[in-house]
C-alpha cells in the first residue's frame, strides 16, 4: 500500500489500465507524469490528473498515497522533479501559491488560510478579493450575519471554511481545488456547498474535489482519479457501485507482509481490563470513545485521517487532558497531567512521527536509555552495566542495525522506528500505545514488527495499535476498533477484519448514515 | 466589536498612566510642566526603541540589536554633523538605520537561522561598528536640533512629545494603511496562512526589520539631541523595549497589537521611575525595581503565549 | 558514546570518503580546532619571532582558564538550546562580594556568600526559563541587569569597608607552580567533572536530550522544568567560581570586572562545536575554543585592531558558525 514498500521490494505496480473515461479537448488542468522525491523518499512517482471544462473530479487515495504532495505541487507550493502541470494549455507558473492563483487555480485548504488576527475585510484586502463578490457568495453559501469587521479568530471553524470557499469563488478561478471541503460542516451547509460547487462546474469551470465521503462524491463528481503509492492508478467514471472499484484501486496489489493464523486470536473475555476508556472525549475531534483493553491483547484502532485518533492517543499518553469521560487503569480511575504520570501508570506511547520521539543528534544507546534518566533520582552516575545489558537486549530483540554509528538520524527509517520501540522494551512494557508504527518503513522491518507486537502481548502486555495500513490489522491485532467522526462505529474481530470490511467501516459505509450526517 | 472593547487594553493603560500621573502630583505637589517636559524628554529614546521592537514583534520576530543600531545611528549622526548641515545628516542617518534593519531581516531570511540568534550576533556586530565609527563619546549636534525637543509648545505640550508623535505617525500610519502593513500583521499572525494567501513572506520580514531599523535611527537621533554628543556604547533599551511591547498589548509571537499601547507603556514604565525618584528611593534601587518589573512583565507575556498555544 | 561493543563494525558501503572525513571531523570538532590553534600560534611566531616561550605559554593558559570556565556556562545552557547572558555579571557579583565580605567576616564567609548569591541568580534564571518559559536570552539578560543594579546598591553599603582578596584566591589567580599557572589546580578537576559528568551521569544525558528534542524527553517522562532549574543553578555556581578565580587574578574588584568576558565565552562555546540550537557540543571543544580566542586576542592586539572591530568580529564568528551549522544540517 505504501511507496516505501514498493521501492524496497522493487515491485512496480502495474497501473490499472482503465481508459480515461472522457477527455475534453480543452482540458482546464492537465498534470502528467508528476514525480517528487524528498531525499531518498519518493513521495510521487507518476501522478497525473485531468480536469476538463464543467467537470468535478474526485481525487482519492488512501493515507500516504501521495495526495498531499500532489496537492502541494498543483497549488505551486512545491516544484515537481519531473512532469508538468498545464492550466488551459499553458505551463502553470508555479513557485508560490500567489502565482498558482494568478494562473487560474485557486485552492481551498483543509486548514482555513485566513489570518486569525485580522478582520474579514483585511483578509480580503490581503488577497485583492473584491468584497461585493465575496459577500454575494457568502450569502449564497448560507452564512448570515457576517460583518466585514468580524475578527477571523472569533468565528467558528465551519464559518471560516465557508469564508475561505467564498473568497476562492470571488476570485473567479478556472479551476477550484477543494480539500476535504465538507469536513467540520453541518449538514445544511454541506448541501449548499455541494449545490454551489455543482453550479460552478455547470458554468464551465473545473473542480478538483478531495474527500473521504463516498456519498458526496457520488452526488457531486463526474469522475474519480485514484492515487496509490505515488502514482495515478485509475480514472473512473462515477456510476452506481463505483465505491467498490475505488476501494479496490486504493488498496492495490498485495505485497506479502507475512501470515498469521487468526483463529488463535484471543477472545476478548478476560476478567479485568488493563485499560478501560469510558465515553472518552477531547473536543472538538474526539467525541465519544469507549473500549476495554485486556492484558495479552492487541487492540487495533482503524480510522481515516483526522477522525480523532490523534487526540485519543494524546489523552491516553498524558499529553492532553480529556474534555470528558473517564479512564481506568487496572480498575483505578486515573487522570494524567504529564506523560510522566502515564508512564508511572504503565502506559508508554510510541508516536507515529519518529521525529517526535527521537534525539536525532544522539546515539542509538542514548536514545534507548533515555527513560532511565527521566526521574530526578536517576540524575546521578549512570549504571552503565545495567544500561548496556538492557540496551543490548533491546537491540538484539529488534535486530536494530547499528552499523551507521553515531547519530540516530543517519539510520534508516525502519531502524529509527525500532529505536523508538526499543526504548520501551528496555524499560519493560505493561501497556504499549503504538501509533502507526509502520508508517513509511520498509517491508522487512514491518515483518519484524508484527511478530514482536504479538510476542509482547503473549508475555502479558496490553497493546493499543493504531495503523493506517489496513492489511496489518489481521496480522497484528486481536480485535479492531473502528473510529469515524470521533466515535466508535464498529468493533471487528481479527478473523473478520479483511481490508474490504475495514475500509468500508472506516469510510462509515457499514455504519448507518447517521454517522455521516452527525458530522 | 465596539471601539471600547477592541481597544480595552490600550484604554486601560491610558487610565493607568493618568492614575500614575495623579500619584506623582500627590507625592510631589510641585510636579508640573517642567516635570512633564523632562518625563517626555527622558522617554523619547525608549519610545523609539519600543516602536522599533513592536514592529518586528508584530511581524512574529524579535530584534535584540535595537540598542546597538541606535548607538550606530547616534554616533554616525554626531560625526556627520561635524561636516554637514543637520538635514542631510539626519536623512543619511535614517537611511543607514533602514539599511541596517534590512540587513538583519535579510540575514534571517537567507541563512534561516532563528531571528533571536541572528539579532544576538548582530547586536555585537553593530556595537562593534559603533565603536569603529567613534571610539569615545564625541561629535557635535546642531543647536536647533537640541532645541527642537526642549521646552513646550502650545502653552503646555512638551515639544519632545510632539516630535515623537509626528515622527512615529509619519512612518506608522501610512504603513498600517498600506498592504505592506497588512502583510506584516498577516505574517506575524499565521505565516502559513499568509503564504497561502499570496503574501511574499520573506520580503515582508525584510521590510519589517527595515522599519525597525528606521525607528532605531530616530531613537539614535533622539539620543544625541538629548545629550548633545554621540555615545558609542548601547544604552539599556533592549529589555525596556521588550517589556514595554509586552505591557503595551503586543503578543510575543506576533500578529496582535499596535504602536499606541507600547508607547503608553513606555510612559508608564518611565513614570514609575519618576515616582520612585520623587519618593526619595535610592536611584540604584530604582534600577532594581524597574528591572524586576520588566522581567515580571516579560514572564507574564511568556505565560500568556503558553496559554494561547495550549488553547 | 556509541554501541560499537554490541556489533562488529562493518565498513559503510555507499558513503564517499570525503563525506566520511566530514562526519568524522563533525563528530570530533576538537581535531580541526587544535589544528586551527596551532596555525594561529604559527602566525603569531611569524609576526613576532621569538614571542613563543614557556612564559608566553603559561600566560596564555592563565588567561584562557576563566574564559574556558565561563564558556562552560554557555556550553551547558546551549546544550538545552539556551544561553546565559547573566554569567559574566554573576562572576562580577561573586568577585565583588568576596572582596568586600572578606575584610568583615573572613574569607570563608566571603566565599560562601559570594557563591550563594551566584546560585540565587541561577535559580531565578531556572525558574524563568523552566517554569515561566521565558526565552533564556531575555530571561538571563533581565536577571543580569537586575544583578548589576543590586551590585550598585550593595556597593554603597560596603564602600567604606574597603576590599581584601583572600590570599588563597590570589595564589590561585596569580601564582605559578613549575612554570604553570596555579589556576590549573582548580581548572583541571573542574574540567574533568564537566567532561565526565556530561558523559556518565543521567543529568548530563538529559541536557543533551532536552536540547535535541524536548518533546521526546517529555514523551519519556522527563519533567523538563526540574532539569532547567538544576541546570541554571549549576551554571550560576560555575559563574560564581569563575568570578572568585578572576578576582584573584586581576586583584582589583570593580563593578564590571568580568563583563568583557561575556561575548568571548559565548563565541568560545560556538567555535568549540556547540550548537546554539541544542543537543550537540562538547566541553573539550569549548576549552580549545577559549584557547583559540585568547591567542586570537593576542594576535589582534599585535595587529592593533581597534576594540570595535574585535567585538564585531566575535559577533560575525557566532553568526557565521551558526549559519554554517544550519546549512550542514539542512542538506543532510
Amino acid at each position: 500500500m505504501r511507496l516505501a514498500l514498493a521501492q524496497w521490494a522493487g515491485v512496480a505496480f502495474p497501473a490499472q489500465q482503465t481508459e480515461p473515461t472522457f477527455m475534453t479537448d480543452h482540458a482546464l488542468l492537465d498534470a502528467t507524469g508528476v514525480a517528487k522525491s524528498f531525499g531518498a523518499v519518493k513521495a510521487l512517482t507518476d501522478a497525473s490528473l485531468h480536469v476538463g471544462r464543467g467537470q468535478v473530479v474526485a481525487l482519492m487515495g488512501a493515507n500516504g498515497a501521495g495526495k498531499s504532495t500532489f496537492v502541494k505541487i498543483l497549488t505551486g507550493a512545491l516544484k515537481p522533479d519531473t512532469g508538468h502541470v498545464l492550466i488551459q494549455g499553458t505551463p502553470a507558473r508555479v513557485g508560490s501559491p500567489a502565482q498558482a492563483r494568478a494562473s487560474g487555480l485557486v485552492p481551498v485548504y483543509q486548514e482555513p488560510s485566513l489570518i486569525p488576527d485580522l478582520d474579514v475585510a483585511d483578509n480580503l484586502r490581503l488577497g485583492d478579493t473584491p468584497a461585493d463578490d465575496f459577500l454575494h457568495w457568502v450569502d449564497e453559501l448560507g452564512i448570515k450575519n457576517l460583518h466585514l469587521a468580524d475578527m477571523i479568530k472569533d468565528l467558528p471553524l465551519a464559518t471560516l471554511r465557508i469564508l475561505d470557499l467564498a473568497r476562492a469563488l470571488a476570485s473567479k478561478p478556472d479551476v477550484l481545488l477543494l480539500d476535504e471541503m465538507t469536513a467540520a460542516l453541518p449538514t445544511d451547509l454541506v448541501d449548499r456547498v455541494l449545490r454551489v460547487v455543482r453550479a460552478q462546474a455547470d458554468e464551465g469551470r473545473g473542480v478538483i474535489y478531495i474527500s473521504h465521503r463516498f456519498t458526496e462524491i457520488s452526488e457531486l463528481c463526474d469522475s474519480a482519479t485514484v492515487l496509490r503509492d505515488g502514482r495515478t492508478v485509475g480514472d473512473l467514471k462515477i456510476e452506481p457501485g463505483v465505491e467498490e472499484k475505488v476501494v479496490e484501486l486504493m488498496l492495490g496489489a498485495k505485497i506479502d507482509l507475512g501470515h498469521r493464523d487468526t483463529s488463535h486470536a484471543k477472545a476478548a473475555t478476560k476478567a479485568s481490563p488493563r485499560l478501560s476508556a469510558i465515553n472518552l472525549a477531547a473536543a472538538p475531534k474526539l467525541l465519544d470513545v469507549s473500549f476495554d483493553l485486556y492484558p495479552g491483547e492487541v487492540l487495533g484502532v482503524v480510522a481515516l485521517e483526522g477522525q480523532g485518533q490523534d487526540e485519543l492517543f494524546n489523552v491516553l499518553s498524558g499529553f492532553t487532558k480529556p474534555s470528558g469521560g473517564t479512564l481506568h487503569v487496572d480498575g483505578n480511575p486515573k487522570a494524567f497531567g504529564h506523560p510522566a504520570d502515564a508512564i508511572a501508570a504503565g502506559l508508554t506511547f510510541v508516536p507515529g512521527d519518529r521525529a517526535e520521539a527521537l534525539l536525532s543528534e544522539r546515539s542509538v544507546r542514548e536514545n534507548i536509555a533515555l527513560p532511565f534518566s527521566a526521574r530526578m533520582r536517576s540524575w546521578g552516575p549512570l549504571k552503565l552495566r545495567r544500561e548496556r545489558e538492557r540496551v543490548g537486549l533491546a537491540i538484539d530483540r529488534l535486530q536494530i542495525d547499528t552499523r551507521a554509528q553515531g547519530e540516530v538520524r543517519r539510520l534508516s527509517g525502519g531502524n529509527q522506528q525500532k529505536v523508538t520501540i526499543g526504548r520501551w522494551l528496555a524499560t519493560g512494557v505493561e501497556t504499549l500505545l503504538l501509533f502507526d508504527p509502520t508508517r513509511g518503513i520498509d517491508v522487512r522491518t514491518k515483518r519484524q514488527i508484527y511478530p514482536l507486537v504479538r510476542e509482547l502481548a503473549d508475555q502479558g502486555a496490553a497493546i493499543l495499535y493504531y495503523t493506517s495500513e489496513l492489511e496489518e490489522v489481521p496480522l497484528a491485532c486481536d480485535r479492531a476498533l473502528v473510529i469515524f467522526n470521533g466515535r466508535v462505529v464498529d468493533l471487528i474481530d481479527a478473523a473478520d477484519a479483511d481490508e474490504q470490511t475495514l475500509m468500508r467501516a472506516a469510510y462509515g459505509l457499514t455504519a448507518d448514515e447517521a454517522g455521516d450526517n452527525a458530522a | 466589536m465596539s471601539f471600547a472593547q477592541k481597544h480595552a487594553w490600550t484604554i486601560g493603560l491610558f487610565a493607568l498612566l493618568l492614575v500614575l500621573l495623579g500619584i506623582t502630583k500627590i507625592i510631589q505637589p510641585t510636579f508640573g510642566l517642567t516635570g512633564l517636559e523632562s518625563l517626555a524628554r527622558a522617554a523619547l529614546p525608549f519610545a523609539f526603541a519600543t516602536a522599533a521592537m513592536a514592529v518586528v514583534v508584530i511581524a512574529g520576530g524579535i530584534d535584540l540589536s535595537v540598542a546597538s543600531i541606535m548607538a550606530v545611528c547616534a554616533v554616525t549622526a554626531a560625526v556627520l554633523m561635524q561636516s554637514m548641515g543637520a538635514v542631510p545628516a539626519v536623512a543619511i542617518t535614517l537611511l543607514i538605520g533602514l539599511g541596517m534593519g534590512m540587513i538583519n531581516g535579510a540575514l534571517i531570511v537567507v541563512t534561516r537561522v532563528p531571528d533571536i540568534v541572528v539579532t544576538l550576533a548582530m547586536l555585537f556586530v553593530w556595537e562593534g561598528t559603533a565603536l569603529l565609527v567613534l571610539n569615545a563619546p564625541g561629535g557635535t549636534v546642531h543647536d536647533w536640533l537640541e532645541d527642537s525637543i526642549a521646552g513646550t509648545l502650545l502653552f503646555w505640550v512638551p515639544k519632545a512629545l510632539i516630535v515623537m508623535t509626528i515622527a512615529i505617525a509619519l512612518v506608522w500610519i501610512p504603513l498600517k494603511r498600506s498592504k505592506l502593513g497588512l502583510s506584516i500583521y498577516a505574517v506575524g499572525s499565521d505565516e502559513l496562512a499568509a503564504f497561502r494567501s499570496g503574501v511574499p513572506v520573506g520580503w515582508t520580514k525584510v521590510a519589517a526589520y527595515g522599519v525597525c531599523g528606521l525607528f532605531c535611527a530616530m531613537g539614535g537621533l533622539s539620543l544625541i539631541m538629548l545629550t548633545g554628543i554621540g555615545e558609542p556604547v548601547p544604552g539599556p533599551y533592549l529589555l525596556a523595549s521588550v517589556a514595554a511591547v509586552v505591557l503595551g498589548g503586543v503578543v510575543l509571537g506576533g500578529g496582535i497589537g499596535g504602536l499606541l499601547g507600547p508607547i503608553i507603556a513606555v510612559f508608564i514604565l518611565r513614570i514609575i521611575r519618576t515616582i520612585l525618584t520623587l519618593a526619595a528611593v535610592d536611584p540604584n534601587v530604582t534600577t532594581i525595581v524597574e528591572g524586576t518589573i520588566m522581567v515580571a512583565v516579560v514572564m507574564f507575556g511568556a505565560f500568556l503565549v503558553m496559554r494561547r498555544n495550549k488553547a | 558514546m556509541s554501541v560499537s561493543d554490541q556489533v562488529h563494525p562493518t565498513p559503510e558501503d555507499h558513503i564517499p570518503a570525503l563525506v566520511r572525513v566530514g562526519r568524522f571531523l563533525g563528530d570530533n570538532p576538537v581535531i580541526p580546532l587544535i589544528f586551527l590553534l596551532c596555525c594561529l600560534v604559527g602566525v603569531l611566531e611569524i609576526m613576532r619571532p621569538g614571542i613563543i616561550s614557556p612564559f608566553w605559554f603559561a600566560n596564555t593558559l592563565k588567561f584562557a582558564i576563566p574564559l574556558a570556565m565561563l564558556a562552560a556556562c554557555q556550553m551547558l545552557t546551549m546544550l538545552t538550546a539556551g544561553i546565559d547572558l547573566s554569567a559574566a555579571v554573576v562572576a562580577t557579583v561573586s568577585a565583588f562580594v568576596v572582596a568586600s565580605i572578606t575584610p568583615l567576616y573572613g574569607p570563608f564567609a566571603g566565599v560562601v556568600i559570594a557563591l550563594g548569591a551566584a546560585v540565587l541568580v541561577g535559580l531565578v534564571n531556572g525558574f524563568g526559563v523552566g517554569v515561566a518559559r521565558v526565552h533564556p536570552l531575555i530571561m538571563t539578560l533581565g536577571t543580569g541587569l537586575i544583578a548589576t543594579g543590586c551590585l550598585q546598591v550593595y556597593q554603597r553599603f560596603v564602600i567604606n569597608t574597603g576590599s581584601e582578596i583572600p590570599a588563597f584566591l590570589e595564589w590561585l589567580g596569580t601564582g605559578r607552580t613549575a612554570g604553570l599557572p596555579n589556576g590549573l589546580f582548580l581548572f583541571v578537576p573542574f574540567a574533568a567533572i564537566i567532561l565526565l559528568g556530561l558523559r556518565y551521569t543521567g543529568f548530563g544525558r538529559l541536557l543533551f536530550a532536552i536540547g535535541s528534542n524536548e518533546h521526546a524527553t517529555k514523551l519519556s517522562g522527563v519533567r523538563s522544568w526540574q532539569v532547567f532549574l538544576a541546570l541554571y543553578a549549576l551554571v550560576g555556581l560555575i559563574a560564581g567560581i569563575t568570578g572568585l578565580l578572576y578576582v584573584g587574578m586581576i586583584r582589583a574588584p570593580s563593578l564590571s570586572l568580568a563583563n568583557p568576558l561575556l561575548l568571548p565565552s559565548a563565541a568560545a562555546a560556538v567555535i568549540g562545536g556547540t550548537s546554539i540550537f541544542g543537543g550537540r557540543g562538547s566541553y573539550a571543544g569549548a576549552i580549545v575554543g577559549a584557547l583559540i580566542l585568547t591567542v586570537l586576542g593576542t594576535l589582534l592586539t599585535l595587529l592593533q585592531m581597534p576594540q570595535g572591530a574585535r567585538v564585531a568580529l566575535f559577533g560575525l564568528i557566532i553568526l557565521g558558525v551558526t549559519a554554517l551549522y544550519v546549512r550542514l544540517t539542512d542538506s543532510r
